[in-house]
């Protein structure tokens, strides 16, 4: 049974290639099918090969397959083999069992898409990447599995590369898991270099002869890979931006599989961090810990409802690696297999609720959404009570058991780890109390668009307060221009008079011109003066007006204070037209094929800390199970019955005081949001931004130079090589004439040459 | 009227490089090809010469097989290098070995 191990990786390379073949022809849904049959196969295969190394005795469960040899160089070479041991068909069965799943989930999550039979191609092709990092029976091909899920992380993240934003997100994900790789490679070659071979088991056979530096080295650069693929401080800062790619891969990719291989691969290697100094794993320890702080308390100021699952991911990597590090290598993968179940569902559910709602991922607009999405909120709360850490859901067990391990190391490491876990309940809590409980919110005009309405009528109503102003001074104008008429038109009248006065009475004629001439200049008169009144008369009304227009506008603007916060102030018609777009909108329950998978992954987030429960020796079946993988290296724990209890009884106290303070601001808003939602949080401590402007920045100017010093330098020396080459040839040309005598003369004189030196030779 | 004269192996040595000197100097300044060919024969035969001295000298008969080697690469030799001769006079009517230069680099 043993033997059919190849088949599990076979199953998704043969849907790959078929999908490859077919894809477009397929199409949806059929791809889709497709590819989930093909996990399916490779999940029954798991559990074939997983019955027969139960079958065989524990300390005979090790079983390398090899299908032929890879790399042969002289002594050295590769093979392409698979290695069944406990520890590798642990995660095989979690990676097709989950994987599965979400392949069956994402057929419905990408219904409509019009790449639908290219993001199966990818599912399927990540999935073999994975199983051959987890299977490999050799560095090498762990490797080649790496740089795979890698690739496919890539391409996932960027699968709707349209968007600009997307696109950068794969780019920043690949290469800051490049620098990871860096240490992996090195730690590959140091490996050959001191032991002369790769394979696991010449590995675990020959550790203890490492030298204590070298096991260290070892360890360390390893870790800077660990680091990279499983997102830990400082390398973490992919993961976040990796959730702009479809939910389904941030749920299989970026919580549930490929994030864990860095905690797989130490594991893997337990007997060199037995041989390494002990600074090494307290370090892994510390970094994570560390990391699982600082990204929960980034985690509480998030909005977007899949940025709030990525910190919460990254933290709790932290946690697995604390676990490795105080040596606990049960509980990391105990955790990482409870964590692979809540956080897929979590991260299935809220594709869940982002399906539902039009790919509107800010939790601010959501709430209520309860009753509109029965199956997806009692999921989601089966996942937020198992990594709040609520006995008997499973995050607890794993939990605690990580914080056991912890505070036997180090009650430092215990303290930060507790901290973490109120802030995991805090923020798991927020989430949900965002989304599923309170008012229904999605109707709701946001601050924006309220800010975006106001600032627009405030602008309107200033430009008509203008507009009048502008009436009323052109009105001003006119009545004193009337004025000034009225005046020119009694200087005409006086000068009239004066001519009347002045002219000569004898003469009729004249003295009639005159008078006409005065009663005109009286006419004049009378007219301006009526025409002054006139404009006089349309002043006051228009100032009346200008008044009222400038009554309205202060009210526009006084109105526009409370607006911003309160959309009630507006009229139907005066909201924005994506507001009123929403209120039409109906949230809905998303089709089976995606429930299906969020209740069997609920089931098993409720039922999988069964699989290592505390209280007796007999029920540590995780624990005896991976025993032949841990070479005994694994920590024992010193701590009495007693101590666990309390220990327990603190870590449950602590996540019921981050929830309910969760309660407390979010269910009750008894507290201001602010209080907690700090800005500095949201920014995440300014890292990004600052690695950001390092890179872009003197970084920049740095590997301007490296780029510099490889064009001139490295490629000059190639290049160099080749003009020389060419050039001394070029020059040679001339001695092949084509003469026959030349050569001949040629010969002549070397062969007279040659006698000439072996003389000398002989003579001297 | 000369005296007993003994042939020592140095005479046929001083045969053998005057020809071989003769041969490669012809080789040099002729233009026919023909006489040319004439000319590598000479050498080869000042060697063999010498192959012959040597093996009577050491008593060795090394010297006379090689000779036969040389002689068998001579003949193929010829026939190689008259069929070219041939091949290129059928294509022009008088051509030296100057001439047929078509090959230079």
């Amino acid at each position: 049974m043993l033997d059919a191990v190849f088949l599990i990786p076979a199953f998704p390379l043969l849907g790959f290639v078929a999908i490859v073949l077919w894809g477009r022809r397929l199409g949806e849904p059929a791809a889709g099918w497709l590819a989930t049959l093909a996990m399916g196969g490779s999940f029954a295969a798991a559990l074939v090969t997983f019955a027969g190394l139960r079958a065989e005795e524990p300390e005979e469960r090790r079983f390398v397959q090899t299908l032929w040899e890879w790399v042969p160089v002289g002594d050295f070479s590769v093979d392409v083999g698979f290695l069944v041991d406990p520890l590798s068909i642990t995660m095989t069965l979690f990676i097709t069992g989950v994987g599965a799943l979400i392949h069956l989930y994402s057929i419905g999550y990408m219904h409509g898409d019009e790449n639908f039979s290219k993001f199966f191609l990818y599912l399927n092709l990540f999935a073999f990447s994975m199983l051959m990092l987890v299977l490999g029976d050799n560095m090498l091909l762990t490797f080649l599995g790496w740089e795979g899920v890698g690739a496919c992380s890539y391409f996932l993240i960027s699968f709707w590369f349209t968007d600009e934003a997307n696109a950068t997100a794969g780019k920043k994900a690949f290469v800051t898991n490049r620098v990871g790789d860096w240490g992996f490679m090195i730690a590959m070659f140091l490996l050959f270099t001191t032991i002369g071979s790769i394979d696991y088991v010449d590995i675990f056979g020959n550790a203890s002869e490492l030298s204590e530096g070298t096991a260290t080295a070892i360890v360390v650069l390893l870790f800077v890979g660990a680091a990279g693929k499983s997102a830990q401080f400082p390398l973490y800062l992919w993961l976040p931006d990796a959730m702009a790619g479809p939910t389904p891969v941030s749920a299989l990719i970026h919580a549930a599989t490929m994030v864990t291989s860095g905690v797989y691969l130490l594991t893997r290697v337990n007997p060199i961090i037995a041989e390494s100094a002990a600074w090494a794993p307290t370090m892994i320890a510390w970094i994570g810990v560390g990391t699982a702080l600082f990204a929960a308390t980034i985690a509480v100021a998030q909005n977007d409802i899949k940025k709030v699952l990525a910190y919460s991911t990254v933290s709790q990597l932290g946690y697995m690696f604390l676990a490795v590090g105080t040596g606990a290598y049960v509980a990391a993968i105990f955790h990482m297999i409870t964590h692979a179940f809540f956080k897929a569902l979590l991260f299935l559910g809220s594709g869940s609720v982002i399906h539902g709602m039009h790919h509107h991922q800010d939790m601010r607009h959501f709430g209520g959404l309860r009753k509109l999405m029965p199956v997806t909120s009692a999921t989601f709360i089966v996942g937020w009570l198992a990594i709040a850490g609520v006995p008997p859901f499973s995050g607890f067990w794993s939990k605690d058991e990580i914080l056991a391990y912890a505070y036997d190391d180090s009650k430092a490491l215990w303290a930060v780890g507790l901290v973490t876990a109120v802030l995991t309940a805090f923020y798991m809590s927020r989430q949900v109390f965002m989304t599923f409980f309170g008012r229904y919110r999605y109707a709701d005009a946001l601050p924006e668009e309220l800010q975006l309405t106001w600032n627009n009528r405030v602008r309107e109503a200033e430009a008509r307060v203008v507009e009048a102003e502008a009436g009323l001074a052109s009105v001003k104008d006119e009545a004193v221009s009337s004025a000034d008429k009225v005046e020119k038109a009694q200087e005409k009248l006086a000068q009239r008079e004066t001519e009347m006065d002045d002219v000569d009475p004898s003469d009729d004629k004249a003295v009639e011109k005159a008078a006409k001439n005065l009663d005109k200049a009286r006419e004049a008169v009378v007219k301006a003066q009526e025409s002054a009144q006139e404009s006089v008369a349309a002043i006051r009304p228009l100032q009346d007006k200008v008044e009222t227009i400038r009554t309205e506008a202060s009210i526009i603007s006084v109105e526009a204070i409370n607006g911003m916060s309160d959309e009630t102030v507006l009229n139907d018609e005066e909201l924005p037209a994506s507001v009123r777009e929403r209120r039409e909108f109906q949230p809905r329950e998303s089709p089976w094929q995606m429930t299906v998978p969020l209740g069997l992954l609920a089931i098993a987030a409720i039922g999988a800390g069964g699989m290592n429960l505390p209280f007796t020796k007999d029920l540590h079946f995780l624990g005896k199970w991976l025993e032949p993988s841990l070479f005994h290296n694994e920590a024992h724990l010193k701590l009495s019955g007693t101590e666990l209890w309390v220990l327990a009884i603190i870590a449950v106290t602590g996540g019921l005081i981050g929830i309910s303070m969760a309660v407390r601001i979010y269910l009750h808003e008894k507290t201001e949001r602010a209080t907690v939602e700090l800005p500095i949080l949201a920014d995440a401590w300014k890292y990004d931004s600052a690695v950001t402007n390092f890179m872009g920045g003197p970084g920049r100017k740095f590997f301007d130079l490296v780029s510099w010093f490889d064009r001139t330098i490295v490629d000059g020396a190639v290049n160099g090589t080749g003009r020389l080459v060419r050039s001394v040839g070029g020059e040679l040309r001339a001695m092949q004439s084509g003469l026959v005598r030349s050569y001949a003369a040629l010969i002549a004189v070397g062969a007279v040459a040659l006698i000439a030196w072996f003389l000398v030779r002989t003579t001297f | 009227m000369f005296g007993e004269v003994e042939l020592t192996t140095t005479y046929y040595l001083v045969l053998s490089a005057l020809l071989f000197a003769i041969g490669a100097t012809g080789l040099l300044v002729r233009r026919n090809p023909l006489v040319m060919f004439m000319c590598v024969e000479l050498m080869l035969n000042a060697v063999n010469v010498s192959f012959v001295a040597f093996g009577t000298d050491l008593n060795d008969v090394g010297g006379q097989m090689a000779v036969f080697f040389v002689l068998v690469v001579a003949a193929v030799e010829v026939v190689v290098g008259l069929a070219i001769v041939v091949a290129i006079n059928r294509r022009r009517r008088y051509a030296t070995a100057d001439d047929v230069a078509t090959l230079r680099g």
